[in-house]
């Protein structure tokens, strides 16, 4: 059997997804590399996996819970609550910068090789998703420390991983194709980021929000991802699935998904002119 | 079965050369900025002036399974963009191209290459770049790594490589893929004469005795002429010419020697080099008269814009006639005090007369620092013709790749 495969100008290619199927190990090999080169020639290595949250959640409950005094004294030690929020909002604010400069970061592979472009900002969240679970860890640390059993929900958690994969996919491929025609983008990403971190319930409960703005506040897609967090962890956190917001964010990423592989799509035949 | 494989229609190219912005890249305060120039009124407000550019143009032809064939042409002729088109890196914009089978491509050495990682993890790396699986990669592995010949140094960061390592390593994957189509580009133009030979060999074993289709650009006029079955000549983007590859080889050598002259203009970072070295204006004059004989003298002059600050730079000229035979690799030292300054740097070489024979001849230019690190090389940059002297009543070309002027002495009984 012959592959016959046609070239013009402006044609959807029909044989896109079927590339993307071939070219399946690239997540794979593409994901592999760069882990393998980022902790190259450091001394603590996977070790920095672990560390840079467990610091974070540190100063976190330090600020917020201590001086800020937003530690409600609930039954939950406040250290779970920020971790709950933690842990999705550190892998999306990774995963969406090394997303969006990871086409810039991989020119030469643009320039002179094909396969289907989306593997590259795919496998750029993909190391970052390992990153998250390997930082998964630190909870079950926390858990056993606090001598603190987690509700049933927790079971369910593998699911928000998934949610939480596609929440920083689809910002992160539009950023990246658009990082390539304007590199302003590049510093624009770090602003998104920090301010992101404020606007999202990391350092406190969406509760805090008053029921009036809620609406407005659920437009940040981590904010339902974050109480799904908060949910499989903390005892008597809200189920997020019995209140609106938790829709509009689900709608929001599903937006950004389809918008973003869309616009990916229509740019990408154009990489290797512009980058 | 129909045993055309690969079939072009009518293929073009164009790209926008843009005459205003610096960084190679938009930025969004550009489009902002002119956004709202055209909102308040301001009726010329363009983003730059951009000019259209038909890399490649109306180009029509057909390949046939296994089929070898060679793309020919000057630099700047579009041979790279056709590949680019064919290996679908870039779209056309103009045209259609019917592909019949799995194409690799092969546009550099070592695609992909990480330096921090191993030669062992490279060959995976690499192999599944160019569309290897993992299971493939290891079934050939030993085979790879045995034509590569850097078995020692497989757990070995490739930074730590030399780079005729590197480049055999690189080489070997590629040399394993098994494509319908490979396309390869002017990478055998790395390496040493003894691991090019070994690459040809490989590149002929595919197109002959494996029966794949192969195109490839090369310069190198002896490796189109037994490695290809066809040749096709590009010229400014268009087909030149197109048959069998002595006819292509000798169709080129008639039509495109004597290009003696190159002057850019335009602004500085659209002349051809990189971000360290752009070559602005050479030229090949005769030192008397004014054809380039024998007996004329030859000069190159060139002049070259820098911006790399206090460095040790030199450029090298390397002259090699039609067989590809070099007749001379000879450099200068542009600044050894470590000082070189940021504009124009002018270098005068001169060839004395009655050195070169007649014939044609080809000149590289090899842009490097501290007589060590490349910066910039081009091959084929200008190309000249010696025209025979009438010596005596000899007026034929006498065979020599050089004709010195050599001093005799007679004894005579």
């Amino acid at each position: 059997m012959t592959d016959k495969i046609i070239i013009e100008s402006g044609r959807a290619e029909k044989n896109y997804w079927r590339d993307l199927w071939r070219y399946r190990e690239l997540f794979y090999i593409l994901s592999w590399r760069d882990i393998k080169v980022k902790y190259k020639q450091t001394v603590l290595g996977v070790l920095w996996v672990i560390l840079r949250p467990l610091l974070t959640m540190i100063i976190f409950t330090f600020v917020f819970g201590r001086i800020a005094n937003m530690d409600m004294h609930s039954a939950v030690p406040y250290s779970i609550i920020v971790f709950g929020g933690l842990l999705p909002w550190q892998f999306f604010s990774n995963a969406l910068t090394e997303c969006s400069n990871s086409l810039i970061g991989n020119e030469r592979l643009i320039t002179k090789v094909y396969f289907p472009r989306l593997i590259i900002p795919a496998s750029s969240v993909i190391t970052s998703f390992i990153d998250f679970l390997i930082s998964l860890l630190i909870l079950i640390i926390l858990f056993f420390f606090y001598r603190y059993t987690p509700p049933w929900q927790i079971l369910l958690m593998p699911i928000f991983w998934i949610l939480v994969f596609f929440a920083s996919f689809g910002p992160g491929l539009y950023l990246t194709a658009l990082n390539v025609k304007y590199r302003d983008f590049r510093y624009i990403i770090p602003f998104i980021v920090q301010f992101g971190l404020f606007i999202s319930p990391v350092g406190y409960m969406t509760s805090k929000i008053p029921s009036k703005w809620i609406w407005v506040y659920s437009l940040n897609p981590m904010v339902g991802v974050i109480d799904c967090f908060r949910w499989c962890i903390v005892k008597g956190a809200p189920n997020p699935f019995l209140n609106y917001p938790f829709y509009i964010s689900m709608g929001v990423i599903i937006f950004f998904l389809v918008l973003s592989v869309y616009q990916f799509r229509k740019m990408e035949k154009n990489f290797a002119d512009l980058i | 079965m129909d045993d055309t494989i690969i079939k072009v229609e009518g293929l073009g190219k164009k790209y926008l050369i843009d005459h205003e912005r610096e960084g190679g890249y938009t930025a969004l305060r550009d489009v902002i900025s002119s956004r709202a120039k055209r909102i308040f009124g301001e009726k010329r407000a363009t983003l730059s002036t951009k000019e259209e550019f038909w890399a490649i143009k109306d180009l029509d032809f057909e390949i046939k399974r296994g089929e070898a064939v060679g793309i020919i042409g000057k630099n700047g002729a579009g041979k790279s963009t056709l590949l680019k088109v064919l290996s679908r890196i870039t779209e056309p914009t103009l045209g259609r191209i019917e592909l019949n089978g799995r194409v690799a491509s092969l546009l550099e050495v070592g695609t992909g290459f990480h330096p921090e990682l191993t030669g062992r993890e490279n060959v995976f790396l690499n192999g599944a770049i160019l569309g290897m699986g993992r299971s493939e990669i290891r079934r050939k592995f030993d085979e790879i790594v045995d034509f590569s010949g850097v078995e020692r140094f497989l757990d070995t960061p490739v930074k730590r490589y030399s780079s005729g390592m590197y480049v055999r390593l690189a080489f070997a994957v590629a040399a394993f893929l098994e494509p319908e189509i490979l396309i390869v580009d002017e990478v055998l133009a790395v390496g040493d004469a003894e691991f090019q030979k070994k690459c040809l060999g490989k590149m002929q074993q595919v197109s002959r005795g494996e029966g794949r289709t192969v195109l490839f650009v090369s310069h190198n006029m002896a490796a189109v002429k037994s490695l290809c079955s066809t040749g096709i000549v590009l010229k400014n983007g268009r087909m030149d010419f197109y048959g069998s590859n002595y006819e292509a080889v000798q169709h080129y050598q008639n039509h495109n020697q004597s290009n003696t002259s190159f002057h850019h203009e335009g602004e500085v970072n659209l002349a051809p080099g990189n971000a360290s070295i752009r070559i602005l204006q050479m030229d090949v004059v005769p030192q008397e008269g004014e054809i380039l004989s024998m007996n004329s003298g030859v000069e190159f002059r060139l002049k070259v814009f820098n911006s790399l600050v206090d460095r040790n730079l030199d450029v090298t000229f390397e002259v090699a006639n039609n067989d590809d035979i070099i007749i001379f690799h000879q450099g200068v030292i542009l600044t050894s005090g470590g000082n070189s300054k940021i504009g124009v740097y002018e270098v005068s070489c001169v060839l004395p007369k009655l050195f070169l024979n007649a014939g044609s001849y080809n000149i590289k230019l090899i842009f490097g620092e501290n007589q060590r690190y490349l910066i910039y090389e081009v091959s084929s940059f200008l190309s000249f013709e010696i025209v025979q002297e009438s010596a005596g009543s000899n007026s034929s070309r006498l065979p020599g790749v050089t004709f010195p002027e050599l001093s005799f002495k007679v004894i005579t009984p």
